[in-house]
């Protein structure tokens, strides 16, 4: 299951939820929001072995 | 996780409101909110003529995306500054545009500062050594926004600042107590000038990460980077600080800048420093400003020659 952050790329394995996925790559899951297939998934969304999932970073702009 | 209202998956979690809500609830949530706060300080109307500061970012394409939605009357206007790295003002107004062209092709302005005046914003913080490029800037957007506002015969400028800038400001300007500045913080100030428009924040009680939902789950096509001149900068360390304080006490953001709102108005804080402002006129551009002579805006460019 790949999380994909700006311009880094982890695999990780699958059937953790969303959030626990974001903290397993180091990210705060507050500061970033998560998207799979071009939709926004909840924390506890279960990821599977096929997922790609892109986050987000919450803060943008000046 | 289910959506509260409707029951289908849910897509955001908003522990702040202990609320779940699908794609098409908070599409409709966040609106709603925004007229809320909208009402509920009396910012404008429907009879009002609204100019709104689009930056190419997520919460102020939002905020044009939502008055657009809701029947407002009105008019973008972009703030071409100058800042080159990465092409950063070059792809935000790609994006103004394009967001506008989608919607039918929305009505908007830019105003390309170097064209303008003669040196971008970057340029002129370069030329001053010792005046950071995010304090020009603010003071160049003010200045351009009333000067279009007026010009325009617009009653009303509205800015996408969300709870997060504000709460940040807010507590930045706690730190030190800074009582003029604290006077004149709130999601709606009068118009004290007739060269003055009313400001106006609407999304100033929607949290930074929902206005990001918003954004995405929207399908707007903001600009994803952070300014370069932010990079260090204050107001996100305090964003920071703020964020972890509403992880341990979720809403304390909310309450923290909703509490001081409602001081200021019930018990009348700060309102002497609003009392005490005297303006006079700039005698180059007319604009309103609390120095006699030039305002400050003016003196930018006169101590260039």
């Amino acid at each position: 299951m790949k999380i994909i952050y700006r311009d880094e790329e982890w695999e990780i394995r699958s059937g953790m939820t969303t959030r626990d996925a974001i903290i397993k790559v180091g990210l705060d899951p507050d500061a970033v929001l998560a998207v799979r297939e071009g939709k926004l998934i909840n924390e506890d969304t279960i990821l599977k072995k096929e997922d790609r999932v892109t986050l987000v970073a919450v803060v943008s702009g000046g | 996780m289910k959506c509260r209202k409707c029951g289908r998956e849910a897509v955001i979690n908003m522990h702040q409101h202990k609320l779940a809500l699908c794609e098409k609830c908070f599409l409709e949530w966040v609106p709603e909110r925004a007229q809320r706060t909208i009402e509920k300080h009396s910012m404008f109307g429907r009879d009002d003529r609204i100019l709104v500061a689009v930056s190419g970012g997520k919460d102020s394409l939002a905020l044009w995306d939502i008055l657009h939605c809701l029947g407002y009357e009105v008019h973008g206007i972009h703030i071409e500054l100058g800042i080159d790295g990465d092409g950063y003002s070059a792809k935000s107004l790609e994006k103004v545009a394009a967001f506008a062209k989608e919607r039918g092709g929305l009505p908007f302005d830019v105003v390309d500062v170097k064209a303008e005046y003669g040196k971008s914003v970057p340029e002129l913080a370069r030329e001053r050594k010792g005046r950071k490029v995010c304090s020009l800037c603010g003071l160049v957007k003010r200045h351009i926004m009333n000067r279009a506002a007026y010009s325009g015969g617009y009653s009303v400028i509205a800015t996408g600042h969300n709870l997060d800038d504000e709460a940040a400001i807010l507590f930045q300007n706690s730190l030190r107590w800074q009582v003029g500045y604290l006077a004149r913080q709130a999601p709606v100030l009068p118009s004290i000038d007739p060269r003055l428009a009313r400001k106006a924040k609407p999304l100033c009680l929607l949290y930074e990460r929902e206005m990001a939902a918003y954004a995405l789950v929207r399908g707007i096509d903001y600009i994803y980077d952070e300014c370069p001149h932010s990079t260090g900068s204050k107001t996100l360390y305090y964003k920071q600080i703020l964020n972890q304080l509403d992880r341990r006490s979720r809403g304390a953001k909310l309450h923290f800048y909703s509490s001081f709102v409602r001081a200021k108005k019930e018990q009348g804080l700060f309102q002497q420093q609003v009392q005490d402002l005297q303006l006079s006129k700039c005698e180059r551009c007319g604009q309103p400003t609390t120095a006699p002579g030039l305002c400050a805006f003016c003196r930018l460019w006169e101590d260039r020659q």
